[in-house]
């Protein structure tokens, strides 16, 4: 299972804990990671990459075992550490807004 | 018994204030949606229970929720806007063209048959539509055709902020957009044209005769007088007695014209009010003084409401949302501020008490007159 950490704002709108599992056919990407996500949560739909660009909003960040991935392709094969579920994926509210 | 729910949206939260109709009695719910920012909530007429809101975040983007239960409970409902065909461009600060882009929901109206049916106004500046209760949104592009390449945004983005249903007429929809003016309708959405003959403002906009380009501020219409608009533009204070066809300047004594709400008593169409602000670049009261404005002549003439409302060291604003009236027998008047109080009226505006005093800043108000 792929386990995601979501930023407070989803938890609640999502009505989830902080962390959620997910299954997640291989190729696990970050890509394929949020169409399991938003399929799961349709509330979470637009709230963190666009719906119809599918680019991630500019203030949504991604970490994968301690690096930022937000500049990463969302194709890119995401880690053993994240399909063994030893880690997760990190989505984060950037600090921004002073 | 008859009551008052009043909706206020602010930068951190919706919050849902009660009272029974004597309105000197409020229950306060709230912070709903907390932290987000809540540009607008709004109630149908045809079911009161039903409200919707638009919930915001420059992180998370938009979120439209709906209530059944008169705001005890919500349901995140669908939040895509995506604008018909190939989006196009519109004018940006430096006069090149700029890719319309969906940033958030600056207004909801429900319409006045069906609950769930709603018209949503949003930034990049169009009109969308939702038949099914909230849960996908069309655009009505016939509206970026009225010109929508000239249009550019004022300070606050470009955002259509302004949405008024003709109620004898089910084929009329006026709206007002930043910073390019007020459109109608005639046929329920499908084509519409400005309506800015006579708005003026010679320095930002040199050409007496142009189109678009207007920062129209809000609009106001009594549902038995149809025909007669009231506006406050970014400067002026405007009135039209032929549905937008043509403009008249009415700001004659106000202490200053510029200001950002307008709105109509409930039961005298000819009553107005406004908040005046001191100026486009001092975004707060003359002298520190909190002074609604009220005209029963239809404009020109003002005097000002002051009982109960700060008269020294106020540097609030009152934001164009954030003014709406109620329709019980003696007309109820409710405004939010930008340092979080919402000031009540239970008697045309005579007198005003602050209903409550600290909220986040107040983004609007919207008021419901339950049966």
């Amino acid at each position: 299972m792929i386990r995601v950490v979501l930023p407070q704002h989803l938890q609640t709108l999502a009505r989830v804990t902080r962390l959620v599992e997910l299954k997640v056919d291989e190729p696990v990407t970050i890509g394929s990671v949020l169409d399991v996500l938003e399929a799961r949560y349709p509330v979470l739909r637009g709230t963190i990459r666009d719906q119809v660009t599918l680019q991630r909003r500019p203030f949504i960040r991604f970490f994968v075992c301690g690096e930022d991935w937000s500049q990463e392709s969302v194709d890119s094969p995401l880690p053993g550490e994240i399909l063994a579920g030893a880690e997760p994926l990190r989505i984060v509210g950037a600090m921004a807004g002073g | 018994m008859s009551g008052v729910r009043v909706l206020v949206g602010t930068r951190k939260g919706a919050f849902i204030l009660q009272s029974d109709a004597r309105r000197e009695q409020w229950d306060i719910s709230g912070p709903h949606f907390a932290g987000w920012e809540v540009y607008h909530m709004n109630g149908s007429r045809a079911d009161p229970n039903r409200l919707y809101a638009s919930q915001t975040s420059g992180w998370f983007g938009q979120v439209i929720q709906r209530s059944d239960d008169g705001g005890q409970t919500w349901q995140p409902v669908g939040n895509k806007f995506a604008y018909e065909g190939v989006p196009g461009t519109h004018q940006w600060y430096d006069g090149s063209q700029h890719p319309w882009e969906f940033k958030r929901v600056w207004q909801l109206v429900p319409s006045l048959t069906d609950p769930d049916t709603v018209y949503a106004g949003v930034e990049d500046a169009a009109l969308f539509r939702t038949g099914d209760g909230g849960l996908t949104w069309q655009e009505l592009p016939g509206l970026r055709e009225a010109k929508g390449h000239l249009w550019q945004p004022g300070a606050g983005g470009m955002c259509l902020h302004t949405i008024i249903l003709d109620p004898n007429n089910a084929g009329r929809i006026l709206v007002a957009i930043s910073a390019a003016g007020a459109f109608r309708s005639d046929d329920s959405g499908e084509t519409w044209r400005p309506i800015n003959q006579g708005l003026k403002s010679a320095f930002e906009l040199p050409d007496p005769t142009a189109e678009v380009g207007h920062c129209v501020h809000n609009l106001a219409m009594h549902p038995s007088r149809p025909g007669v608009l009231f506006m406050q533009k970014h400067w002026d204070v405007m009135r039209s007695d032929d549905s937008g066809d043509s403009w008249n300047e009415v700001s004659g004594n106000l202490p200053s014209d510029f200001g950002f709400p307008i709105a109509v008593h409930a039961h005298e169409p000819n009553t107005i009010y406004v908040v005046p602000i001191k100026s486009d670049s001092e975004h707060y009261p003359p002298d520190g003084k909190l002074r609604v404005y009220r005209s029963r002549s239809g404009g020109n003439e003002w005097e000002a409401l002051t009982k109960g409302l700060p008269q020294h060291d106020c540097y609030v604003n009152v934001l164009r949302s954030a003014l709406a009236v109620d329709t019980l027998d003696s007309c109820g008047i409710y405004f939010g501020t930008t340092g979080g109080q919402v000031y009540a009226s239970a008697d045309s505006g005579d007198s005003w008490t602050a209903i409550v005093r600290d909220l986040p800043a107040v983004l609007s108000v919207e008021v419901q007159t339950l049966p």
